[in-house]
């Protein structure tokens, strides 16, 4: 792709350093000559945003860092000195905090554009692998970065965190305790954060540059993903790309300055406003926007599979949401670069997108939430007013037996005419019975929209019961089934898995694409 | 182009299932109040703050630590006391005026407001001859007086619960001013477990008995009426100010950045397009 | 955004029309990014200076009463140390008689005893930034040629007025700006 060079050193300096050092000639090759497919779209331009977001983020965070204190009785004091009386602390904290956000958002645009138009196919899975370990370790730098200013989310973000490593069987304790430096997240933890989120910023530069590197040998993909055939259907990367870069991403800044001068803390947790407390977990912990999804497949989890228990499921298949990425070059069997002209796939790549927002809205609900319910939520109450009570103990001959015995017991007292018999047990082979013959039998049903209203319900009636004078009121609860967020995050976590592991590798032996142009030109006349 | 319609649908339907995860809530929502500080243009009422602040001395000041704030910042830019010199033209001298005014502006540290304010207070400091704990007139470098000397002091005055401090209160709570307001409005009368009543708390709670508890107990030296519900309003906003000392700076500088990058943008776009303008894609 | 102004300068002429209309949109986005470039370095350079609450801690209060004659304390002032020494009456004398003697950096003892508010001072009191002007190092009490102070550092002497003498050293040890609060307190800042 690359080519020949096409560097002209135009006096006696240039000569001079390019038969020494040829710096010039690589930032000629690769940022002016640079061939580029002519019919990129605006998708093509978050490189060159991820590379400002990725500038500004280590700009900036090298000057908090002459201001922030690493211990955690001043950590929170210090933001809020830089806050305040830095001089335009205020705005520099602002942008490195939204600036992570903004990152974040370029950086997924960045990968769905890689995932619709194939750029992980043959020859770029190195270019694709680099970009997943630039992810993963943004993620990384993030949740480090976010436990610095040291309020209550920062605090029970990384207890959370460091705990998913102790759900490793044998030696996740071990290891926890080495990552924390302690027994609890605390101020060794808190300054080894600070130098990590320090350092990691630097070696995701480095990677960029391979993952840059990569690019140049390869190419750029572009929207039809055919390869170039020849000059014609590229333009040189400067001006044309550079320019087309610049403007977007000015508005793309436009955007980041919306977030940092007029709403800075929108992004953020009003938690992390309260100073982190070891002893008081805020009531509804959640990462930030850009973890959510992750974090709900972590919690879709809730059941055992073998001797893989629920916690340990949702950290492997969280970990394994990512690891799949690296291996997707090889999942999908298309050898069709573009979803442009593979319709079907286009359908469920859609899906694809709704399901990865649609954890991310399950990952900042509360788990137990009813998404809607299958009918009303009933209760039928019996009791009988007025009557006599006469108590009968009962033991059963084994444990095992014991239901069945009280229940023959119970039976029996109705059948010499109680209207209606309470079990009591004091031991797991004894009860006492008590039933109430004679009076009247009553009864009521309830209903409601919700359990909550329902239990409300049934206490306000045995109030009103007890204080009239009946002694005991049988309750039968009739539950409809409930669709909470956890059976949602399940489902949506199946898809996620689903369209790496089936639909991508059946999808590319079964389906019948759309013509794909020959060349980049014709696919231009083709996309009126 | 029916199933990018579906498609538009599918999301819409995604934003709207995201609604009521902000509805659940066990407590009544507070009311939203039209603060003069809301919006890309809202600026503090200086008058409010500053009545605002009188009402934390009087009331919240007994309890309520504001760690992260020193007097001096009463007299910074865009703060409530913030002064600046005038001429006086009848005497030809230069006077000292409340408000950011036009001249140079005064020295939060020098301001004679500030000092006042500061030396009003007693803080408590070390005698540097006999190392002993003693007192002495606050200065305008000082952090506001801490209510108790630690925390453990201000859990056993109030019965295990740190009254929280209010330095950042209206960016920690969710709802901000309007839930801070409301909070202190929301008090029933009724006492339950040695706790009080409140609509707004989340549990129907709350340790802090009514702070506000009388129309004038606060001496507003404006005019201003000081009903429970206007002192209420005015100390939310002034710990709206003490939360976010910067808000007009930023706005300020906000508007020109943003007037900035759209002529920017437009400037590309065109050059762009003039770069682009020979080439088919 | 610095790029901008590269590339207009390297945006390529077309020839064949309103090359002037072209070069314009260059040169204005070029300048546009440029200032906005510059305008977005300046709080980046300014965070450096002090910050407010360090601004704040401009001054210190001293209490004279208790120091006695012939001795000095070392006070801090903006975080950096100060010299209120309080002199006998033969070191005033001494530095009196060298008012007039050639003086690598000329100054009478009463021009250094002047208040910030220009009022003059008590001759026994002298407050001195404790900084050696040669290098910064905190001079040694009472030593020296001069009996003043002198340098460990690299031997500047100054006499009991805190002038230069002998050594290295170019000024004489600055005054720090100080008031009298009282007969007996002065504050510094």
């Amino acid at each position: 792709m690359s080519g020949p060079s096409t560097y002209q050193p135009k006096n006696g300096f240039t000569r001079w350093l390019d038969a020494r050092l040829p710096v010039m000639r690589l930032v000629h090759d690769s940022f002016v000559a640079y061939p580029t497919p002519r019919n990129l779209n605006y998708w093509w331009t978050f490189g060159a945003i991820l590379s400002f977001c990725l500038a500004v983020q280590i700009v900036t965070g090298i000057i908090l860092a002459m201001h922030y204190v690493g211990h955690v009785d001043l950590a929170f004091a210090s933001v809020q000195r830089i806050d305040r009386d830095v001089p335009y602390g205020w705005l520099i904290q602002n942008i490195h905090s939204v600036g992570a956000s903004m990152f974040f958002l370029a950086v997924y645009i960045h990968m769905f554009r890689g995932l619709y138009y194939g750029s992980y196919k043959a020859p770029r899975e190195i270019l694709w692998i680099l970009g997943c370990i630039i992810y993963l370790l943004m993620v990384a730098t993030a949740f480090l970065g976010y436990s610095l200013p040291w309020g209550q989310m920062s605090f029970w973000a990384a207890t959370v965190i460091t705990n998913l490593i102790g759900a490793l069987p044998v030696v996740g304790e071990s290891i926890k305790n080495w990552l924390m430096g302690g027994f609890a997240i605390d101020n060794p933890t808190l300054t080894r954060f600070f130098s990590l989120h320090y350092l990691l910023p630097f070696v995701i530069a480095g990677v960029v540059i391979l993952h840059i590197w990569a690019l140049h040998v390869s190419g750029q993909n572009n929207p039809a993903g055919v390869d170039p055939k020849d000059e014609s259907d590229t333009v040189p990367f400067t001006p044309h790309a550079t320019m087309k870069d610049l403007f977007a991403l000015t508005v793309f800044l436009i955007l980041f300055a919306i977030f940092v001068f007029y709403m800075p803390d929108s992004l953020g947790h009003p938690d992390n406003y309260i100073p982190a407390n070891p002893v008081v977990t805020p009531p509804h912990i959640v990462p930030e926007w850009y973890l959510l999804p992750f974090y709900a497949i972590l919690r879709a989890i809730d059941f055992n599979v073998g001797p893989i228990d629920s916690k340990l499921g949702g950290v492997i298949l969280m970990f394994a949401s990512i690891a799949i990425l690296f291996v997707l070059p090889w999942l999908d069997t298309s050898k069709i670069r573009s979803m442009r002209y593979r319709p079907v796939a286009r359908q469920f790549f859609l899906i694809f997108v709704a399901v990865c927002i649609a954890l991310g809205w399950c990952g900042q609900m509360n788990p137990s939430y009813s998404m809607f319910t299958a009918g009303e939520f009933r209760a039928g109450l019996h009791w009988v007013e007025g009557g006599q009570s006469i108590q009968r103990a009962v033991t059963a001959e084994s444990e095992r037996r014991a239901g069945a015995t009280f229940e023959e017991a119970a039976e029996a007292m109705k059948a010499e005419g109680a209207q209606i018999v309470m079990v009591d047990r004091s031991s797991p082979t004894d009860a006492t019975l008590t039933a109430i013959s004679g009076g009247q039998l009553r009864e009521a049903e309830l209903t409601a929209h919700s359990l909550d209203e329902l239990e409300a319900q049934i206490a306000e009636r045995k109030a009103a019961l007890g204080a009239a004078g009946v002694p005991y009121v049988e309750i039968e609860r009739n539950l409809p089934f409930e669709f909470t967020v956890t059976r949602f995050a399940q489902i949506l976590t199946a898809y996620y898995f689903l369209f790496f592991l089936v639909i991508l590798p059946l999808l590319g032996l079964r389906e019948t694409p759309g013509r794909v142009p020959e060349t980049i030109a014709k696919s231009i006349r083709g996309a009126a | 182009m029916k199933l990018r319609s579906l498609w538009v649908a599918v999301f819409a339907a995604l934003a709207f299932l995201a609604a009521p995860a902000l509805a659940a809530e066990d407590a009544e929502h507070p009311p939203a109040v039209a603060w003069s500080f809301e919006g890309p243009f809202g600026k503090y009422d200086v008058n409010a703050v500053q009545r605002g602040f009188l009402v934390y001395q009087t009331v919240c000041a007994t309890c309520h630590s504001l760690n992260h704030l020193s007097y001096r910042n009463l007299g910074e830019p865009g703060g409530p006391y913030e002064a600046s010199w005038v001429m006086n033209e009848e005497t030809g001298e230069r006077e000292i005026e409340l408000g950011a005014g036009h001249g140079r502006r005064v020295d939060p540290n020098e301001n004679p407001y500030v000092r006042a304010i500061a030396a009003a207070v007693m803080i408590r400091d070390i005698d540097r001859e006999t190392g002993e704990e003693t007192e002495r007139a606050g200065r305008p470098s000082d952090r506001f007086r801490n209510p108790y000397r630690n925390s453990a002091a201000a859990a056993a005055a109030n019965g295990g619960a740190i009254p929280p401090d209010l330095s950042v209160i209206n960016l920690a709570r969710k709802g901000g001013a309007d839930y801070i307001r409301a909070i202190l409005l929301g008090y029933t009368g009724e006492e339950r477990e040695g706790r009080y009543v409140n609509r707004y708390f989340s549990g129907g709670l709350i340790g802090m008995p009514s702070p506000l508890t009388q129309a004038g107990m606060v001496a507003y030296e404006d005019g201003t009426e000081a009903t429970i519900e206007q002192m209420a309003t005015d100390v939310t906003h002034f710990l709206q100010w003490a939360s976010d000392p910067h808000m007009a700076a930023r706005k300020e500088m906000g508007l020109v950045v943003m007037v900035f990058l759209i002529i920017l943008a437009a400037l590309t776009y065109l050059a762009y397009k003039n770069v682009w303008r020979d080439v088919k894609h | 955004m610095a790029e901008t102004t590269a590339d207009a300068a390297d945006a390529p002429h077309d020839a064949h029309d309103a090359p002037s209309r072209r070069d314009f949109i260059y040169v204005a986005a070029g300048a546009v990014g440029a200032v906005g470039t510059i305008a977005a370095i300046w709080p980046l350079i300014d965070q450096m200076n002090p910050a407010a609450d360090t601004r704040a801690m401009a001054t210190t209060e001293i209490d004279l009463a208790a120091l006695q004659e012939g001795q000095q304390i070392v006070a801090t002032w903006q975080g950096k140390p100060v010299f209120v020494r309080h002199r006998t009456a033969a070191e005033i004398a001494a530095a009196r008689r060298d008012d007039y003697a050639p003086l690598k950096d000329p100054a009478t003892d009463a021009s250094r005893l002047v208040q910030a508010d220009g009022k003059p001072g008590n001759p026994a009191f002298l407050v001195l930034q404790a900084s050696c002007t040669h290098l910064g190092c905190v001079p040694t009490f009472a030593a020296g040629d001069y009996r003043g102070w002198m340098c460990p550092c690299h031997g500047s002497h100054y006499d009991t007025s805190g002038r230069i003498r002998r050594g290295p050293a170019p000024l004489n040890l600055a005054v720090a700006p100080y008031v009298y609060l009282t007969e007996t307190s002065i504050r510094i800042g």
